[in-house]
């Protein structure tokens, strides 16, 4: 068994394998000084195809795509991703892919908020009107990344329905294959409102939510301040945050294979942006929520004065799952048993963005 | 033809020559920068979304010098060519 671990970061995309989880080969930069905020494996591929969100800070951003695992890419002449003339508006970056149920449907989440469609398995796309039009629109408002539309959660098996979370906007889904959109942030707090307009119908900063890996309806969601689960699809969400050391925090990440099983990187707060005490630490989940385990064994035990980003720890395939995070500071650490174990896969990178694992 | 049209020369940095069959310089005819840059767009899309965005606004950190003058110091797209007008292409200063 052989995993692929890709790794975005703030100059440029690094990919590692490995037969045992434990001891890596790495290889990059590829697309070197290019911002990849996002990566996408593709499984239902006979050779998984990669894609990734590629931003040059002089030559603007792209989606490329690889069918060889990384050796080769290649994008259409056309923009991939490209805003309508008649929108008025220009793309900023790429955001997320994810992978439905129907082949060849990949969606992205870009900047400025938008989702976009390809139906020819993610060389080009188009723009979702209805959510580009929604009339709340206009009061979504940038966050500290900008005005990003970063999580896209396709049912698994049915395709009319899909979650989609924005910063700020929050949680939004449709249940008619993305003709209606409709707002799903009942009972998530926004403490950067005043204190009697905290539970809007929408704006909440959200920052990562992630499906159960047996239950559709039962998702987990990372709030800017708040850790939330709902158990009917969104409708409406509670706080499992109360076995966490904090509830501020970027990603939060379903078990790939067990149920209730959830991952999370918690920060202490949004004005001390590194783990409590500067000890690096994973927590994860068993029981959906309900008490939290710290994880830490291979980890620095102190002065880790960093964070994890929204899209910055994963999780492959395998049984056992492994689990894998990037840091501000340029470490990817990776745990070969669900993360009982961590062991360094890479250092002294830039920023990491986001990492994408799965076996190949 | 219009009158006003010109021939002039594109110089591309070398990073973007791949996209433009690895030529360091490209003729196109146009009256204005606008238009040379509609011109080289339809010869080679992919090179024309380096330089501009969807809606046609010049990329902030690209530079369009004309005849020596960055183009954001005279038209900008607007900028009128003349024939012989060369223009050059430089990545500006960007990143970290």
């Amino acid at each position: 068994m052989e995993t692929l671990l890709a790794i975005g970061t703030r100059k440029g995309l690094w990919l590692a394998r490995s037969r045992d989880r434990r001891t890596w080969d790495l290889s990059g930069p590829l697309f070197p000084v290019a911002d990849v905020k996002a990566i996408g494996i593709d499984l239902r591929r006979g050779t998984p195809r990669l894609s990734a969100g590629v931003l040059n800070s002089h030559f603007g951003p792209t989606v490329v795509t690889s069918d060889d695992l990384g050796a080769t890419w290649s994008e259409p002449d056309d923009a991939p991703v490209a805003f309508p003339a008649d929108t008025g508006a220009a793309l900023e970056g790429v955001w997320q892919f994810a992978y439905g149920p129907e082949p060849d449907v990949v969606h992205v989440g870009v900047e400025p908020s938008a989702l976009f469609r390809s139906e020819d398995g993610g060389r080009s796309y188009q723009l979702v009107r209805a959510l580009w039009e929604h009339p709340h629109r206009e009061r979504w408002e940038p966050g500290g990344a900008g005005k990003v539309l970063h999580t896209i959660l396709p049912h698994p098996s049915d395709p009319r329905r899909m979650s989609v979370a924005m910063s700020t906007g929050g949680v939004y889904r449709t249940e008619d294959g993305g003709h209606t959109w409709h707002p799903s942030n009942s009972g998530i707090k926004a403490d950067f409102m005043p204190e009697d307009q905290q539970y809007p119908e929408y704006g909440q900063c959200v920052h990562k939510v992630a499906v159960d890996a047996t239950d559709p309806d039962r998702q987990y969601l990372q709030n800017h301040g708040g850790v939330y689960r709902s158990d009917d699809g969104g409708a409406s969400w509670r706080s499992i945050a109360g076995g966490l050391p904090v509830d501020f925090g970027f990603p939060i990440v379903a078990h790939p294979h067990r149920p209730e099983v959830v991952y999370n990187f918690p920060i202490d707060s949004s004005m001390m942006r590194f783990p409590p005490d500067g000890r690096c630490r994973v927590y994860r989940s068993e029981d959906a929520g309900a008490t939290w385990t710290g994880l830490a064994k291979g980890l620095p035990e102190a002065g880790f004065w960093s964070a994890v980003m929204r899209d910055a720890m994963c999780a492959d395939d395998a049984d056992p799952a492994g689990i894998y995070f990037g840091s501000r500071s340029g470490e990817v650490w990776g745990s070969p048993d669900e993360g009982e174990t961590w062991s360094l896969v890479a250092a002294h990178l830039p920023d990491v963005f986001c990492v994408r694992a799965a076996v190949i | 033809m219009d009158a006003a049209v010109s021939t002039v020369s594109v110089g591309l940095p070398s990073v973007l020559r791949g996209l433009a069959e690895g030529k360091a310089r490209v003729e196109v005819t146009a009256a204005t920068l606008g238009e040379a840059l509609d011109a080289l767009a339809r010869r080679y899309p992919g090179l024309e979304r380096r330089l501009r965005d969807e809606r046609g606004t010049l990329r902030r950190y690209v530079n369009f010098y004309v005849d020596g003058e960055e183009c954001r110091r005279l038209d900008g797209p607007a900028t009128h060519l003349r024939p012989g007008t060369e223009i050059v292409i430089i990545p500006s200063v960007a990143g970290g």
